[in-house]
């Protein structure tokens, strides 16, 4: 599934200046967590977290996902949108919670990473 | 005998939570300059950010040395800190000291030290309370 399909599935709206639309994403990892997040991902993958300081996109960053969605409503602040603009991470925003974007996006044929 | 290519030193400060990680940003572009294998920089990343997160979280200052030889990257980070009272229980996953502060911020779920453990092909954790802590991680690859 594409991030642009992704990006239309859970309303979200984009936060950093590219949104590499194409980008094709398979596995998911969804964490509070920093270190859950490295601990399960491989590379690539779609990662949802509701936290928004900027060690998630220095952790995303390390784990390499191909995109960021913070969820529940949350927005960072400008620094962490222009930190992930300078690594060339795309970030994006959705009001949906944590289990709601887990469910559409399990239901649209993504899976989770273990 | 291994021959070290490259030697760089970083000083990690504690309790600056906004710059946390930066280190380990700049070791992953050094590395990616490199060429070297991509799951190899992965894995030293890893244990570089795991490291670093954990000096800025309990101690008051440390420092992460990488060393580049023809077969390994090494990585020491040594901290001046409360030091490890249990490091077999600090290795359990799940096993945290965070305070809450920390775990609003994403950490303290127990996962650091397994994770520089599991990332490492050889790794070692030296502690003294009231002084600080040593780790050691050696991840091989192939040129």
């Amino acid at each position: 599934m594409k991030l642009s399909e992704v990006q239309k599935l859970l309303d979200c709206e984009v936060l950093t200046d590219n949104l590499h639309p194409e980008v094709e994403i398979k596995d998911v990892v969804a964490s509070d967590g920093m270190s859950e997040i490295l601990a399960f991902t491989k590379s690539g993958e779609l990662m949802v977290t509701g936290l928004t300081n900027i060690q998630s996109i220095r952790t995303a960053d390390v784990a390499g996902v191909c995109a960021v969605i913070y969820c529940r409503g949350k927005r960072p602040q400008q620094n962490v949108i222009d930190y992930a603009n300078s690594k060339g991470i795309p970030v994006l925003a959705t009001k949906m919670v944590m289990f709601d974007v887990c469910g559409i996006l399990y239901k649209a044929g993504l899976k989770g990473v273990s | 005998m291994t021959a070290e290519l490259l030697r760089e030193s970083y000083p990690v400060q504690g309790r600056n939570f906004d710059k946390a990680g930066e280190v380990s940003g700049e070791i992953k572009v050094m590395l990616k300059g490199l060429g070297l294998d991509s799951q190899v920089i992965r894995r030293t990343v890893i244990v570089a950010f795991e490291a670093e997160m954990n000096v800025v979280m309990y101690a008051r200052k440390g420092t992460i040395t990488l060393v580049l030889t023809d077969t390994d990257i090494k990585l020491e980070i040594a901290d001046e800190g409360p030091g490890i009272p249990d490091i077999e229980l600090a290795l359990q996953e799940g096993y945290s000291t965070a305070t809450p502060e920390m775990r609003e911020m994403g950490f303290g779920f127990g996962m650091g030290l397994p994770n520089m453990k599991k990332n490492s092909d050889e790794f070692s954790i030296e502690s003294e309370v009231g002084r600080g802590t040593r780790v050691s991680s050696v991840i091989r690859h192939s040129q």
